[in-house]
């Protein structure tokens, strides 16, 4: 066989390996997809979104953990952004490579992919304990903590994306290094950095692990972030795991829920993106 | 004498008596006077924007730029030619300090803007790139509408009124030759332009804050023969204004819109001159060579 069939074989092997590959991934997304869709959508209904989480043996719906999920997101999202985006902005614009960024980037990366758990553990620690009892902040907190590094990530990525002659170009006008961040830099870059939060936002959405030593869970309508709160991870949590058909119904609901909101923001986090580089 | 054509009105007799001068005293070797001919020509510089004395720039170690000495002419083009890597960009980038922004980037010698050293430690930065304006390769324009582009530069120094403020951009936009074009499209983003007229956009940006200087970097390198054109038309124009410094690689564009010439050539300024001189009778063995295409 010549050199050039032998590089065709391989040309050929690899293909079907990285295509059968891909099918086996998509498969398992499909079949999470499909049973969730068939035995979560027909426990959808107008209830689920106007009542709150029942005791067991009686209709309810999954208000309370709805409402909580989205404070305690909304908070988190409000909390790692800023740092997220100015520590990341440093790491780009401003720290360059020095020791002191590349060790900031290193523990950055180590947080990026630290099981949630331990996050959860560790705001346990630093605020549930102290304070005798679980809250929506701590969850908020907890979350928080996973929202940074994501952020971080994608700040320092997508500014280090933007051309440094457009930096040049703007300094070269008399513009201070913080008007050429603020204005140009963050310009160029914004859909890219508003992905990075979307991503961030789907991220957290189904965590489930720090909520339960954080929020925990709050059977009843609970808008103090400083009490307990209700939240869909550790509903379908709790619920999946009990023994009653009309708990283990809602669950199956609540998971489709979180799921279709994870998949909305991942869609709305590429639809930005895209929608930026075509400008 | 060759030196003629591209006199501008005050210092023509000057060059007339200098020459008539040389005429009587040195008969005897011709070499000699063409020689004293081109330093007389380098005198010409009547009232020089920009002195640079003793000049070296180094990326950390690595020496760029030795001991360039040159004078750059007030609302004339100066035009650096040389081979990729001869550091005529690097000079360029000095002259607004743009390598400020990097560091391990460093200079000795100084740099006379008018009357203040450029390369001093208490310049403040900003006000010296407001002063000395600059135009690069490619066409950078912002991530935002014509207008802001232009607008941009005079916000970061001046409070104008909304009128006034209309006014000096389309004044910008008219000197860069792009005001029929985007007069109707003012508020369309930047990048929408052809690669032509984004780079008058960055003329005009350039422009609208009034700088003293202008430097262009190989400002048509990324640009079709039209709108090449067009934007050495546009230098041409705009000398009566300001300052003009352009780093190019194409010689024919040196020979066409500049007053004076500097050959650079591994970091070193090899021969500066009337742009008449170095194109017809270089002093240099390296400057002809290098103008002839031999190498480079």
């Amino acid at each position: 066989m010549s050199k050039y069939q032998i590089r065709k074989l391989v040309n050929y092997f690899n293909l079907i390996a990285s295509l059968l590959v891909t099918a086996l991934g998509l498969f398992m997304l499909a079949w999470i997809l499909s049973v969730l869709f068939s035995k979560g959508f027909q426990y959808i209904n107008w209830s689920v979104f106007t009542q709150m989480t029942p005791p067991p043996g009686s209709n309810g719906g999954l208000l309370n953990a709805i409402f909580g999920t989205l404070v305690i997101t909304f908070f988190a999202v409000l909390i790692g952004t800023p740092i997220g985006i100015m520590a990341g902005t440093y790491l780009s614009e401003f720290g360059g490579n020095s020791r002191f960024s590349s060790t900031v980037r290193f523990i950055n990366d180590v947080l990026l992919s630290a099981p949630s758990i331990v996050v959860g553990v560790f705001v346990y620690t630093l605020i549930v304990k102290p304070q005798g009892h679980f809250s929506g902040w701590a969850g908020a907190i907890a979350f928080a903590i996973l929202v940074i590094p994501v952020v971080v990530r994608t700040t320092e990525d997508m500014l280090k994306l933007v051309p440094v002659q457009l930096r040049e170009a703007a300094a070269a006008l008399g513009a201070p290094r913080y008007t050429v961040t603020l204005t140009i830099v963050y310009k160029a870059a914004l859909s890219g950095m508003i992905t990075g939060v979307l991503l961030a936002t789907a991220r957290i959405m189904g965590e489930t692990a720090p909520l339960l030593f954080t929020a925990l869970n709050n059977q009843f309508w609970s808008s103090n972030m400083n009490q307990p709160m209700a939240n869909m991870p550790v509903v379908i949590y709790q619920y999946a795991l009990s023994p009653y058909d009309d708990w283990q119904n809602l669950a199956w609901a609540a998971a489709l829920l979180i799921t279709l909101s994870v998949l909305i923001m991942n869609i709305m986090a590429r639809y930005t993106l895209k929608g930026s580089s075509s400008r | 004498m060759t030196t003629a054509s591209t006199m501008t009105e005050e210092t023509q007799p000057n060059s007339r008596a200098v020459g008539l001068k040389m005429s009587g005293a040195l008969k005897e070797s011709g070499e000699r006077a063409a020689l004293l001919e081109k330093i007389d020509s380098v005198r010409q510089i009547e009232k020089a924007k920009l002195k640079i004395n003793d000049l070296s720039f180094y990326y950390g170690k690595f020496k760029a730029l030795h001991n360039v000495t040159m004078q750059i002419p007030d609302k004339q083009v100066t035009a650096f030619i040389g081979p990729s890597g001869c550091g005529k960009s690097t000079l360029l980038r000095i002259f607004n300090r743009m390598y400020d922004l990097y560091p391990g980037q460093t200079t000795s010698g100084d740099i006379m803007l008018d009357d203040q050293n450029i390369l001093g430690n208490n310049v403040d930065v900003n006000l010296l790139r407001a002063k000395v304006g600059m135009v690069f390769q490619k066409p950078t324009p912002f991530p935002m509408s014509i207008y802001d582009n232009v607008a941009f530069g005079i916000r970061l120094y001046e409070s104008l009124s909304k009128a006034d403020l209309d006014e000096r951009v389309e004044w910008a936009l008219q000197r860069a030759a792009l005001w029929g074009e985007v007069k109707d499209k003012l508020n369309q983003s930047g990048a929408a332009l052809s690669g032509g007229q984004q780079q008058r956009l960055c003329i005009a940006r350039g422009i609208a804050v009034k700088p003293e200087v202008l430097l262009l970097d190989e400002p048509t390198s990324a640009l079709d023969p039209i709108s090449t054109t067009k934007v050495e038309e546009l230098v041409h124009e705009l000398k009566s204004d300001f300052t003009i410094a352009i780093v190019t690689h194409n010689m024919q564009q040196a020979a066409r819109v500049s007053d004076f010439t500097a050959f650079m050539y591994l970091g070193k300024l090899v021969e500066y001159d009337q742009t008449d001189v170095i194109f017809t009778n270089p002093g240099r063995k390296e400057t002809e060579d290098y103008i002839t295409g031999r190498f480079g």
